[in-house]
């Protein structure tokens, strides 16, 4: 199993009152950034991911979103590149790059130039990006799919195919194709393919013998897409193993469960991860796909009076900060604590609940979610990361070879055969879901 | 029995769904960025003495796309051929937003292919002053909403689009402003051509209607348009919005009937 961490790196100084008056992350003014802070920040973070290797944790993962103190990286093959010169071992995981908003050609040369400077340790990850994203990139959400597509078509060429050449396709065309970079891994880097339970996402990685990684998705969903993962792996030949599979899971360790539980409120500052941003902006017209407009057409009307139940923030509305405040951190976090979304307690605590999703899932990628947010200091993270590498990683990795839980760097993802019957064997174990 | 019946035809090389209603001339009905709002007062009167042609957009979710047309110019060159091959040249024409726009590419195109033209707070050109409202950043209740002065003093607001959002409606608006993505991204829903391109038109009757509290296109395009288009005139809505035909419906209809041939 590979074990890796995660963060969202956000700009932790933001008022938690001007992201409750928003009702989102996305949009709140960047006057609020003092350039001085957000640099301390990446600093400390970067200081983080070493520390996760001098624990023995194999990866260090980043993400990026445009225009969001939810996540400071904006330019994330920037930090990866740092990473990749101030770390030895750990893999580099980008969950994931933005293919739709970014130039193709310079996307390919930056993550060659990462997997060149790391000797190799680059994991690349391809995404649609949020809806906002294309907004903050001025990126027509109509088109982001056939970008999706002929992007990551163009970056496989360009990694593979001996220059100069001539590109001409019907998003992005280049007169010269012929970059002085190129990954070290062959054919390509490892690839895992981050997704938020969308049908389409988990074809996609199984059709291309891509990892799929759920990003802390609720746990039933999840099989769902891991099912359909299999069942497309077995339609390509292949059986689908835990190679195929990671996690990423918000667990918090502190010395006492009431510790971990307080400190784990970080999580919900200003809303959380629901408070990412605003409905208008996570769906831009065109941006899902037809038959996707329709599942969410039916699932946002009200059944018995057939109106529509999605809202938005009108300029006009008054919003009850305290109240909202008292929400977060009351109703929401428990919420998220009953569905396993957040982990936290004592190192025993949180293995009891990690070895419930390790059975259930089965996953051969599994990435801990360290703890972030508004006041969280480093010292906590810190913390937090000492218990979970000291105690929680051992024993997960005795679990990992007891329940057989290969990662992609031990079996090749596509590489397992079908049984000779023909028919896939299970990939998780649902019968755990209920424990 | 019903005012106005839909109609299925194939012209352009694609298949076109239209509603069509009243008697006499025809007068053809170019609908907005969100598609057709429905058989309202104002129709009803024009519709005692003209042909109301009223086509659902291609792509919008009830005519299908046509994936050749890729800008508001390439649809107007589609509709000039549906205009040819039904007998509709002559017809007069009114383009409400970002139907205006169409209309207006559609004269800069031809201008002979109409007998007059009436542009409703018309998008295509950039506003001197103020920006053209992000639809994109807008739940669409809340763009409605932005679009008229006074909700609660537009009795027919509450009309607009059948009146609620049903799962089918929230289906037809997704598709209409996706297609209008496609269509007007970039630049958003302007053409920097256009003003000079409507230099083509000499004799078109035609008249600029502008509600002075437009919110949706500002009302400073109107002079724009008025100087690009030699012989027309605008006509200003006081207290009103993006809909005058709504808003101030009275005074919409004698505006239309003054200009009609």
């Amino acid at each position: 199993m590979h074990i890796t961490t995660f963060t969202e790196r956000p700009y932790a100084h933001i008022p938690e009152e001007e992201v409750i008056k928003n009702s989102s992350f996305f949009g709140v003014s960047n006057k609020f950034l003092d350039p001085v802070k957000g640099g301390a920040l990446f600093n400390r973070y970067f200081d983080e991911k070493v520390y996760a290797e001098e624990l023995g944790f194999d990866g260090v993962m980043l993400n990026e979103h445009h225009a969001n103190p939810f996540t400071m990286g904006g330019v994330m093959d920037v930090e990866a590149s740092i990473l990749a010169r101030i770390t030895k071992k750990v893999k580099i995981a980008l969950m994931g790059n933005p293919l739709p908003v970014a130039d193709p050609l310079r996307l390919a040369e930056e993550l060659a130039t990462i997997d060149m400077i790391s000797g190799g340790r680059l994991v690349t990850g391809w995404v649609r990006g949020a809806g906002c994203e294309q907004l903050a990139n001025n990126i027509n959400p109509t088109y982001n799919r056939e970008r999706f597509d002929e992007a990551h078509d163009f970056i496989m060429q360009a990694w593979s195919k001996d220059g100069p050449w001539r590109y001409e396709g019907k998003h992005y065309e280049y007169r010269h194709v012929n970059p002085w970079v190129k990954p070290i891994q062959k054919p390509i880097p490892e690839t895992w393919i981050p997704s938020l339970v969308s049908p389409e996402t988990a074809e996609f990685a199984a059709r291309n013998r891509y990892s799929y990684f759920a990003l802390a998705t609720f746990l039933a969903p999840t099989v769902e897409m891991w099912n359909l993962y299999a069942d497309t792996a077995a339609k390509e030949g292949y059986q689908a193993g835990p190679e195929c599979f990671g996690y990423l899971q918000k667990v918090v360790c502190a010395d006492t469960d009431e510790e971990a539980y307080e400190l784990g409120k970080n999580y919900v500052y200003g809303g959380g991860q629901p408070a990412f941003a605003r409905p208008e902006w996570m769906f831009p017209a065109g941006y899902n796909s037809k038959a996707a407009t329709k599942r969410m057409a039916y699932a946002l009307t009200d059944p018995e009076t057939n109106e529509a139940v999605v809202s938005g923030k009108d300029a006009s509305e008054e919003i009850n900060v305290p109240e909202m405040k008292k929400y977060n951190t009351e109703v929401l976090y428990k919420n998220l604590i009953r569905n396993r979304q957040i982990i936290t307690g004592t190192p025993e605590t949180c293995l009891v609940k990690i070895r419930n999703i390790m059975e259930t899932l089965r996953p051969g990628i599994f990435a801990v979610w360290h703890i972030e947010g508004g006041p969280t200091t480093h010292e906590q993270s810190m913390k937090s990361m000492k218990l979970l590498g000291e105690e929680v990683l051992p024993k997960m990795r005795e679990w990992a070879k007891e329940l057989d839980l290969p990662g992609p760097g031990e079996v090749k993802p596509g590489s397992r055969k079908l049984p000779t019957n023909g028919k896939r064997d299970p990939v998780c174990d649902e019968s755990a879901l209920a424990a | 029995m019903n005012e106005w019946t839909t109609k299925t035809i194939t012209a352009g090389g694609s298949e076109l769904v239209f509603t069509e209603g009243g008697s006499g001339k025809p007068l053809l009905v170019l609908c907005e960025e969100l598609g057709d709002p429905g058989w309202l007062k104002w129709k009803k009167e024009l519709a005692k003495t003209r042909t109301l042609i009223t086509p659902q957009h291609p792509g919008f979710g009830v005519s299908p796309r046509i994936s050749w047309a890729l800008s508001i110019g390439d649809l107007a060159n589609y509709y000039a051929q549906v205009m040819v091959e039904q007998g509709w040249v002559g017809a007069d024409v009114v383009g409400f937003s970002l139907g205006g726009w169409i209309a207006a590419e559609m004269a800069a195109q031809n201008p002979v292919q109409f007998s007059s033209m009436t542009l409703v707070a018309p998008m295509g050109i950039k506003p001197p002053s103020g920006d053209i409202c992000d639809i994109y950043q807008y739940l669409t209740s809340d763009y409605l909403a932005y679009s008229v002065s006074n909700v609660d003093g537009t009795p027919e607001f509450g009309d607009l689009f059948g009146g609620e959002v049903t799962a089918e409606q929230f289906e037809r608006f997704q598709d209409a402003t996706a297609e209008s993505a496609r269509f007007a991204w970039q630049p958003y829903m302007n053409n920097p051509a256009l003003s000079k391109r409507l230099g083509l038109i000499k004799d078109l009757p035609t008249q600029i209607l502008w509600g002075d509290e437009d919110k949706i296109v500002p009302a400073s395009a109107a002079d724009v348009y008025q100087k690009s288009i030699q012989g027309s005139k605008v006509v200003t809505f006081k207290g009103c919005g993006h809909r005058p035909e709504i808003e101030q419906t009275d005074k919409f209809v004698a505006e239309v009937q003054s200009i009609l041939s």
